[in-house]
């Protein structure tokens, strides 16, 4: 009974009904905010094959590089393309690269961070070498050099990028686990015989879930703008499918020409979800930790 | 610790981290699925042919003979050979480099002044209207993929007003000499400070203009962390009692805003600009594509076309040096700066 209630507490204070958000100042609100972008986008996402004009990826439905009009309303790219289509459904990669990679950071780094931390000595050193090395290096430059030998897709992008991102999750576990595991509830259960699993998994990482959900929700911007930087340089998905990255890709070679349309609306979009996010985790992390919340 | 113990501890923690990073990428290149020289030729090639190609690239020895030979090489600052050419890839490395490292000063000097203006406005104007519209501006900066807001940067300054080059780094045939004084030359790479040299105007005016959008776009983008930062920084500083009694001596407020409390706040932000060093390259890798800057990203961009993985690699550990170089320098200034650090 006792070892549920700090878990439960932590939970209760973190994770207050939406209502309660609007009340926490701005924190809360950026969070709303944050939630209520990338809630519309990822619905609007998913609807795509039902609201979208034209298949996104049929040439020729119009005329080429269209401005926008009442028939195409974001105009059309130099393949005859519907714009507004290709808006509509272009950010179902992003949002599956970024999930993939959330999961296989949260999947790697927090058991490695958890461990590693707990332990102490050699493992945490050795550990702790070897995430800063890889957390000080330039990450796309990084994610670029695995991306390219494992090749085009979306588990290989959401791979090269939860590589990058690992080191994040650690650096924040560990910092936490670090001062957590000398409170006095911690000795406590160490004295009553529980087991250093027990104490990791029970009590230490209940404490450690609200900076988790923080950064994974700024790792959720950063996958996208990574993702999205991938395709940039080339290492992005085969053009059969609708990305937003392959349009800001493409659209650079369009624009001599003046078709703005091309990578605006397709711009704006990675704009407001990696914004979205952002302010998911800025809000969170004011929340968890209001001595910044200045 | 004194000065000099701490700087060589700190060279010695280096070493280990850049032999980390080496095998890391050694490892990336040659052990993930898919062998370099095979994926180099897409389609089929004649096995004697790849074997030759092999050869040629060292690629066909052991392992770990191949990994000895690459830091045997590394240290002689050979970056291995090129696929495409063979020819070495540290000499593309060191000709591409002074473009990255003109863009990447520039740039971090439109953040640190764009980053610490914005920053000292929002921390004077807490919690007013200006204060939001410039944190929501810092947010909005991070999340922007810096080749959209290059590509819109191209679209309204270069190709709707004709203010600014839309690429490249000088007009073709205009690349400044730099310093010629009978036997002895003296030029840089970067095209300013070359200009100077040469004592041409006209050139480093074009340099300059050629510049500006591409480290307009880098420096925005990066800006935001600066403007927190400083923010951050400004509202604890401009608390205290010294910036108190400044205002109390009726010093002017910009004297007691730039000339009192900023000093004070200058230090985490010498810090982050260490930490930032490795963003601004990544950043670098996509400007320099947007704007056809002929650097060290726009290489690496133009080799994964080519797949020339030996070539990728090099590029990748040499920015790999390159940031544990700068990181330790501006460890190094910290402890000099800020004499806490060493205890």
């Amino acid at each position: 009974m006792n070892n549920e209630r700090p878990r439960g507490r932590i939970l209760a204070q973190f994770f207050p009904p939406l209502t309660g958000l609007a009340r926490r100042g701005l924190a809360g609100w950026a969070i709303l905010i944050g939630g209520a972008i990338v809630a519309v986008i990822a619905i609007m996402t998913t609807v795509s094959p039902w609201i979208s004009p034209y298949d996104p990826i049929a040439i020729n439905v119009g005329p080429l590089l269209s401005h926008p009009s009442s028939e195409f309303p974001l105009g059309t790219n130099h393949l005859g393309q519907d714009m507004l289509s290709r808006v509509y459904s272009g950010g179902a990669i992003m949002f599956q690269v970024a999930i993939l990679s959330v999961i296989v950071c949260l999947a790697v780094g927090v058991p490695i961070g958890l461990f590693a931390s707990y332990t102490g000595g050699y493992t945490d050193k050795v550990a702790s070498l070897v995430m800063d090395s890889i957390y000080a290096f330039p990450g796309l430059v990084l994610a670029i050099a695995i991306a390219a030998m494992l090749g085009p897709g979306v588990v290989n992008m959401a791979l090269s990028i939860a590589v990058v991102y690992v080191p994040s999750y650690f650096r924040i576990i560990r910092s936490q686990v670090l001062t957590i595991k000398e409170l006095p509830y911690v000795e406590a259960a160490h004295m009553m015989g529980a087991k250093p699993r027990t104490t990791l998994f029970r009590y230490i990482l209940p404490n450690v879930i609200p900076s988790i959900v923080a950064v994974a929700t700024i790792n959720f911007a950063d996958a996208i703008l990574t993702a999205a930087g991938l395709t940039f340089v080339g290492l992005g998905l085969p053009v059969s499918i609708p990305d937003w990255g392959w349009d800001l890709t493409y659209g650079r070679r369009l624009l001599p020409s003046g078709a703005w349309w091309v990578i605006t609306f397709p711009g704006l979009m990675v704009v407001l979800l990696a914004l979205g996010f952002t302010l998911i985790g800025e809000g969170l992390s004011e929340l968890f930790n209001p001595r910044l919340q200045r | 610790m004194s000065l000099r113990s701490y700087v060589i501890t700190r060279l010695l923690l280096t070493i280990p981290m850049i032999m980390l990073l080496l095998t890391f990428v050694f490892l990336v290149i040659r052990v993930l699925p898919g062998d370099p020289a095979s994926l180099h030729f897409e389609k089929q090639v004649d096995p004697q042919m790849l074997l030759e190609f092999k050869r040629q690239l060292g690629l066909d020895k052991p392992i770990e003979i191949q990994y000895v030979d690459y830091l045997v090489g590394l240290l002689r600052g050979d970056f291995g050979k090129s696929m495409q050419d063979f020819s070495p890839v540290s000499q593309q490395i060191f000709s591409a480099f002074p473009a990255t490292l003109e863009l990447a000063i520039c740039s971090t000097i439109v953040m640190i002044v764009v980053g610490i203006v914005l920053g000292v406005q929002a921390a004077r104007s807490y919690n007013s209207v200006q204060d939001h519209v410039i944190r929501v501006f810092g947010i909005a900066a991070y999340a922007t993929p810096v080749f959209f807001l290059g590509e819109v940067m191209i679209m309204v300054f270069a190709i709707y007003l004709h203010l600014f080059p839309a690429g490249d780094r000088i007009y073709p045939g205009m690349t400044p000499t730099g310093l010629t004084l009978g036997g002895l030359h003296l030029s840089t790479g970067l095209y300013t400070i070359d200009s100077v040299l040469e004592g041409n105007l006209s050139k480093f005016i074009m340099s300059l203009r050629y510049l500006l959008l591409p480290s307009l776009t880098l420096g925005t983008v990066l800006c935001g962390i600066f403007i927190r930062l400083t923010r951050g920084n400004m509202l604890e500083t401009l608390q205290s009692d010294f910036v108190t009694a400044a205002r109390a001596r009726g010093l002017k407020e910009r004297t007691v805003v730039y000339g009192y409390a900023l000093r004070n706040a200058f230090l985490p932000i010498l810090t982050m600009m260490g930490l930032e060093f490795a963003a601004l390259l990544a950043g670098a890798v996509l400007t320099e594509t947007t704007f056809s800057w002929p650097g060290l990203g726009r290489y690496l961009v133009d080799r994964i076309t080519f797949r020339d993985y030996t070539a990728i690699q090099g590029v990748v550990v040499f920015f790999g040096i390159l940031v544990a170089m700068v990181s330790l320098v501006v460890d190094i200034i910290y402890a000099y700066l800020d004499p806490r650090i060493r205890f």
